[in-house]
């Protein structure tokens, strides 16, 4: 076991090793001045493209999560239904349907208006990555809502405290407590999602990836990219998990 | 063509027979010849319904690999020997950090070089296509596995303690400890953390169309193309897709229950 072990790291020191090697070797200033600025202007595309999405779909949740929890059974079976289509199908699917498939109706739309934002790749891309991660979201706020207990409840009730008040002294801050680790999940998940839209002609870093790649057949471009999600992925879960510490040192016995 | 594909195609022969679309017994075979859905060479039915087949296949296929590489993984990070951990470690960080297209095309045009060059060696001078499947299966195991590694790993962490003791004072030897003792109590508690990884993966796998595997959502999409309806045959893509999360819930909840049966709970 002990051999096995010392091997595979060994394996895993070798490529490392061989890995940085064969980059020096492929070092290559041209490219490097060609497509190095455009895989940062990629770069800085994912994080926008992430961070503006992730945002609306915050506030789109919000009466998704409250739909789920309604009393109505109406209601809560149209958030049900959005809940279970958007993640229920691929990310990939719903981008196609609205990029593509809103093209079917382009007369409808433009006598509408709309056409002017549908016929852009980066506004349909933003438009379904905001429906995708407000149906997560919803179901993350709705699982930490639920995860306060009853006594809470009560307590405030005890207290004399009004509904709102309630919600926003009492259960909102235990709730969010819960709802920070899968949180930063989901926010990984859309960075790694949002790889997609290079599919759809939108130059984020994969999209810069792919376009240097069939420009000049090195394999050193996918490795690059893969390096750059790798940092930006791991550092964002450094950073979250400094963060539920810090907001959890009360928890800690 | 290559070996996998007529596989491929010999299984479909025979799994058209119980082809619920455009099998015998079919439900498309119903609609007028000339609709959009019919089946054979004047509507797409069959050819979706084909690509179905494709999608159900491929995460089929990288389930056990993906489950079984990321059980060895799990064990890996079980150990007390570091240098495991560590290679398990940075095993499941590359490819759970990875966004999953980017490990599918590394996949797919890695292998290609690297075919390419080990035929170059062998004295080979001709370039080799990597079937589509075959890499897809290859890069969706490699992902899978790395998250149901950290699924079971936890499943490991929440047996206690005293149960592998009982199989040493039973007098069994590790292996079968592990095996009659510990898998089966793994299973149950793992099982709802790879119910979601199965969802998942069979999402993920719409994602090798990308690299040309007639799956559903290509295979909607050429629909789409040639018909420019685009909006009704993605519909029918995600209409497909949930069909196979409704069916695999509704599957899951069943094996849980049955798994369940012969556990002690809480």
């Amino acid at each position: 076991m002990r051999v096995l072990g010392a091997t595979l790291l060994g394996i895993w020191v070798l490529a490392g090793i061989a890995l940085v090697l064969w980059l020096i070797d492929a070092w290559d200033i041209d490219k490097v001045t060609t497509y190095g600025p455009k895989f940062l202007s990629g770069l800085a595309t994912t994080l926008t493209l992430v961070g503006i999405s992730i945002t609306l779909g915050a506030l789109l949740s919000v009466p998704i999560a409250f739909g789920r929890m309604s009393s109505n059974r109406f209601l809560a079976a149209l958030a049900y239904g959005y809940v279970y289509f958007f993640r229920g199908t691929p990310l990939i699917a719903q981008l196609f349907l609205i990029y593509y498939g809103f093209g079917s109706f382009r007369d409808q739309m433009e006598a509408m208006g709309l056409w002017v934002f549908f016929r852009d790749a980066w506004n349909c891309a933003l438009f379904a990555f905001t429906l995708n991660t407000a149906a997560y979201q919803a179901e993350i706020l709705r699982g930490a809502i639920e995860s306060v207990p009853r006594g809470q409840h009560e307590g405030a009730a005890a207290l004399g405290l009004k509904p709102v008040q309630t919600f926003h002294r009492i259960i909102l801050p235990q709730a969010m407590i819960v709802a920070l680790r899968p949180y930063g999940n989901e926010i990984i998940l859309m960075i790694k999602g949002s790889a997609i839209v290079a599919i759809v002609t939108v130059f984020d870093l994969m999209g810069e990836t792919r376009r240097a790649y069939s420009r000049t057949f090195d394999f050193q471009t996918y490795i690059w990219a893969a390096v750059l999600y790798l940092v930006i992925v791991e550092a964002l879960r450094n950073i979250w998990q400094k963060l539920e510490q810090r907001l959890t040192r009360h928890l800690k016995r | 063509m290559e070996p996998t594909a007529t596989l491929g195609e010999q299984l479909y022969l025979l799994v058209s027979l119980f082809d619920p679309f455009c099998g015998p017994i079919g439900f498309l075979n119903l609609l007028p010849e000339n609709s959009l859905l019919s089946c054979g060479d004047t509507g797409w039915g069959d050819e979706v319904a084909r690509g179905f087949f494709v999608t159900i296949t491929l995460a089929a296929c990288t389930l056990p690999i993906g489950l079984i590489i990321g059980l060895f993984l799990a064990l890996a990070q079980q150990t007390d020997i570091r240098s495991l951990r560590i290679s398990a470690n940075i095993y499941t960080t590359i490819f759970r950090g990875l966004p999953e297209l980017l490990t599918i095309f590394m996949i797919y045009f890695g292998l290609q070089i690297a075919v390419r060059e080990a035929a170059l060696a062998l004295g080979y001078d001709r370039g080799f296509d990597i079937n589509s499947f075959v890499a897809g299966t290859v890069a969706l195991s490699l992902v899978f596995s790395a998250y149901a590694c950290e699924v079971l790993s936890s499943a490991f962490k929440a047996i206690p303690k005293g149960q592998y003791e009982a199989g040493y004072a039973l007098g069994l030897r590790p292996g079968k400890t592990m095996r009659l003792l510990i898998l089966p109590q793994l299973v149950r508690i793992a099982l709802p953390g790879l119910g979601n990884l199965w969802m998942i993966l069979i999402k993920d796998t719409a994602l090798i169309s990308v690299i040309g595997l007639g799956d559903t959502l290509r295979q909607t999409g050429i629909a789409a193309k040639v018909t420019k309806e685009a909006f009704f045959f993605y519909g029918i893509a995600c209409l497909l897709f949930l069909s196979l999360a409704i069916l695999s819930s509704v599957a899951f909840s069943r094996i849980e229950t049955r798994v369940r049966r012969s556990g002690v709970n809480q």
